[in-house]
C-alpha cells in the first residue's frame, strides 16, 4: 500500500468519527474544566488573585459571566472569553462549578483589621452574606476563605465605581471608606 | 516480509490496526525485557508528563477511576516553559516553576513510571521502553517538541545547545542562557533567533527579548538585544510587544524580520541569515521545530513530517487507531502551540477516551487558550480565546478572545496567579 492510500484511508476513518458527534452538545464537564486552567481543577484557585468558584452560587457565577459578556462587570481576560459562550452554555457550566466543593484557604490576616472587618460585615453585609460569608442567598456571593488579592481588586473596582452594584448594596457600600474596604477583605480571606 | 505475507498480515490485524503497525515501521518490536506491569483492568497510558500529560492523566482518573492510568514520564521533576522567560530575566528562580509528580499519584492513583519511551506497537498496543513494555486499551502521547537541527548548517545538537543554548526546552538550557547573561560585559551584545512558524509557543521570543532587556536596563545599560526573525513580522501581539519596547526599552531591541538563520557556527559565536553573518557575546538560537522524536519514530506524524494530524474532537491519530496525540506535537486546528492550549485539550482529550472506552460518543469540544507575555517583572499583557468545532476543524468561537488593549500591572497580577493555579493542576 502506498503512503498516500494509507493517508487517505485514515482521513476516512477520521472523518466517519467525526460525523457520529455532531449533534451533541458540550457537556458541563466538558465546558467549565477548561476554566480550571487559570480558576484550578473544578475551579478551586491556587492562585491569590483568581477568585475560587468552585462550589460558588451557580446564580452569581452565571451573573460574572454574563457581566463580563455584556461588558457590564470590568475585565482583562474574561470579558473575551465569556463572550465565546452562549447564555445556556454559561448556565450549564455555571452549574457544574456550583456544584464542586468549595475549597476556602483561610488566610493570615492583620488581627486587628479582622476585627473591623467582623464588625463592618455584622453592620453592613450579613442580610445577603450569610454565616460570616460562608454561605450565599440568592445571587450575593460565598467570601469566606476567597483570597485575599481578588477579594481587593473587586473593593478597588466597587470603590472606583467601575463594578457596578445593585441599588442596596451601593447605598452601603458609599458609606465604606477605603481602610473600612480592606478590613472586609481581609476578614472574609481570614475565614475558613 | 514479502507482499503476500504482508497482506496476510494487514488481514489478521484487521484495517485500521493494520495501517497503524505499517506507519510505525521504525518502531521497535515488542522488547524482550517483557511487560513492565501486567494490565488487569482496562488501562490508558499516557507518553509525557507536561502540561498536556499529567492533565490527561488525571483527568482520565477522575472522569472514571475504574480505569487504570500509567504516566511515562523521563525525568523525576517538569520545569515550566511558560514563565521561564523571566527566570532569564531574573525575576523568578528556576525552582518557582519545578513541579514533581508525587501527588498525581497519591491524590489520583496514577501510576508514575520513570523511564524513556522507545518505541510504540500501535498494533500489539504497547508502549516499549529501557525497563519493558507498558500494554495500554488507548494510548495518550503527549511529548511537546523536537528541532529540526539538520535544517541549521553547522549546528551540532550536542556541543552548540551548550554554547548557544535554545532554551526552548526548560531547565538546564534555561539555567545556561541566564548564566551567560550574567556573564556578559556591559555593552554586549544578544541575539535571539525565531525560527519559521509553527513552533511551541508564538510570543514566547519576544517575551523573551524583553526578559532579557529587562535584565540589562538594570545590570548592563548599553548592551543591546537583535532578533533575527525567519518571520516577516513579530508572530504575537506585535503591537503591544513593540509598544512595550518603545516604553521601557528604547534603543535597546532591534527587530530583523525576514532574516531566517540558516547556518550557525558555536564557536565563532556567529549566525548567518545567508546575508550577513552576525556575533553575539550571547547567542539564543531557537532551532525550527517539529513534534518530539518519539511522534516521529511511532510514524504518528503527517505528510508534512513534522506534526500530527488529529481528529478534532477526540484528538485520535488520524493514522493510528486507539492513539491520540496532545499539545504541541499536534495539529489542533486554530489553537496554538502553548501550555493553556496542551491543558485544554488533554482535559478534551481525557473525558473523550473515558467516552470511547466506555462505548460512548464523543463529546464536542470547548475549549480556551489564554497566554500571558511579560513586558517587565510588573506589566503584561495576553491573548485569550474559546474554541470550538466546526466542519471537523477546531475554530475560534467569532467575537471572542483577543489581544489585552494595553500593557497592563493588573493583567502581570493575573498572570502570576496563572502560573501558580496551572502548575498546582498538573501537579496534584
Amino acid at each position: 500500500m502506498t503512503r498516500k492510500w494509507k493517508y487517505l484511508a485514515a482521513l476516512t476513518g477520521g472523518m466517519l468519527l467525526s460525523a457520529s458527534v455532531v449533534a451533541a452538545e458540550p457537556s458541563p464537564a466538558m465546558l467549565a474544566n477548561a476554566c480550571g486552567g487559570c480558576h484550578g481543577t473544578n475551579g478551586a484557585s491556587a492562585g491569590p488573585s483568581m477568585p475560587t468558584i468552585g462550589g460558588q452560587s451557580a446564580i452569581a457565577i452565571a451573573e460574572a459571566m454574563k457581566g463580563f459578556k455584556s461588558g457590564d462587570r470590568p475585565a482583562t481576560v474574561m470579558g473575551r472569553i465569556a463572550k465565546g459562550y452562549s447564555d445556556a452554555e454559561i448556565d450549564a457550566m455555571s452549574k457544574y462549578l456550583a456544584s464542586q466543593k468549595w475549597v476556602g484557604v483561610g488566610q493570615r490576616a492583620d488581627a486587628a483589621m479582622v476585627a473591623k472587618g467582623k464588625d463592618l460585615h455584622d453592620k453592613n453585609c450579613k442580610r445577603c452574606h450569610l454565616e460570616n460569608g460562608k454561605e450565599f442567598d440568592e445571587n450575593a456571593t460565598v467570601l469566606a476563605g476567597q483570597w485575599l488579592e481578588y477579594l481587593q481588586i473587586q473593593m478597588d473596582d466597587y470603590a472606583s465605581g467601575s463594578r457596578k452594584m445593585s441599588e442596596k448594596k451601593a447605598e452601603r457600600m458609599k458609606k465604606l471608606s477605603r481602610q473600612e474596604l480592606e478590613a472586609l477583605a481581609q476578614f472574609y480571606a481570614s475565614q475558613k | 516480509m514479502t507482499d503476500i505475507k504482508r497482506r496476510d498480515f494487514f488481514k489478521l490485524m484487521g484495517g485500521a490496526a493494520g495501517l497503524a503497525l505499517a506507519g510505525c515501521a521504525g518502531a521497535p518490536m515488542v522488547s524482550s525485557t517483557g511487560e513492565m506491569m501486567p494490565k488487569t483492568g482496562r488501562r490508558v497510558v499516557v507518553i509525557g508528563g507536561g502540561y498536556g500529560g499529567t492533565i490527561a492523566a488525571k483527568y482520565v482518573r477522575m472522569s472514571d477511576p475504574s480505569i487504570e492510568v500509567v504516566l511515562v514520564e523521563k525525568s523525576k521533576q517538569f520545569v515550566s516553559c511558560p514563565f521561564s522567560n523571566l527566570v532569564i530575566g531574573g525575576s523568578y528562580q528556576i525552582g518557582d516553576i519545578t513541579i514533581g509528580y508525587d501527588k498525581l499519584a497519591s491524590n489520583h492513583g496514577v501510576k508514575v513510571v520513570h523511564q524513556e519511551v522507545t518505541g510504540i506497537d500501535a498494533g500489539a498496543k504497547k508502549v516499549v521502553t529501557a525497563g519493558g513494555t507498558l500494554s495500554y486499551d488507548r494510548l495518550i502521547v503527549s511529548p511537546g517538541i523536537g528541532f529540526r537541527f539538520e535544517e541549521l548548517e553547522g549546528y551540532d545538537p550536542k556541543a552548540t545547545p551548550s554554547a548557544m543554548p535554545h532554551a526552548w526546552k526548560a531547565g538546564e538550557q534555561t539555567t545556561i542562557l541566564r548564566r551567560q547573561l550574567e556573564a556578559m560585559k556591559d555593552g554586549g551584545t544578544a541575539i535571539i533567533a525565531v525560527p519559521t512558524t509553527p513552533y511551541r509557543c508564538p510570543p514566547g521570543p519576544y517575551e523573551r527579548a524583553s526578559q532579557m532587556a529587562w535584565y540589562f536596563k538594570q545590570a548592563k545599560p548599553k548592551s543591546k538585544i537583535i532578533i533575527l526573525d525567519a518571520n516577516p513580522d513579530v508572530t504575537s501581539k506585535g503591537a503591544l510587544f513593540k509598544k512595550g519596547w518603545d516604553k521601557h526599552y528604547k534603543g535597546m531591541i532591534e527587530f530583523r524580520g525576514n532574516n531566517k538563520v540558516v547556518k550557525v557556527d558555536h564557536k565563532k559565536m556567529a549566525v548567518d541569515t545567508g546575508v550577513e553573518e552576525i556575533k553575539g557575546d550571547v547567542v539564543n538560537v531557537i532551532p525550527p521545530q517539529r513534534a518530539a522524536d518519539i511522534a516521529i519514530k511511532a510514524g504518528l506524524v503527517g505528510e508534512d513530517k513534522k506534526w500530527c494530524p488529529v481528529d478534532a474532537t477526540t484528538f485520535e491519530s488520524t493514522i493510528a487507531k486507539g492513539i491520540h496525540v496532545i499539545g504541541d506535537a499536534c495539529i489542533a486546528g486554530a489553537m496554538p502551540k502553548s501550555g493553556y492550549s496542551a491543558n485544554s485539550e488533554a482535559k478534551v482529550c481525557a473525558l473523550n477516551v473515558v467516552a470511547l472506552m466506555n462505548g460512548k460518543e464523543p463529546i464536542p469540544l470547548s475549549g480556551i487558550n489564554t497566554c500571558y507575555s511579560f513586558l517587565t517583572d510588573k506589566e503584561a499583557v495576553s491573548v485569550a480565546a474559546v474554541y470550538k468545532v466546526d466542519g471537523g476543524k477546531i475554530v475560534s468561537v467569532k467575537g471572542a478572545g483577543g489581544v489585552s488593549p494595553d500593557l497592563s500591572t493588573l493583567e502581570a497580577q493575573y498572570a502570576r496567579s496563572w502560573i501558580k493555579n496551572i502548575l498546582v493542576e498538573m501537579s496534584t
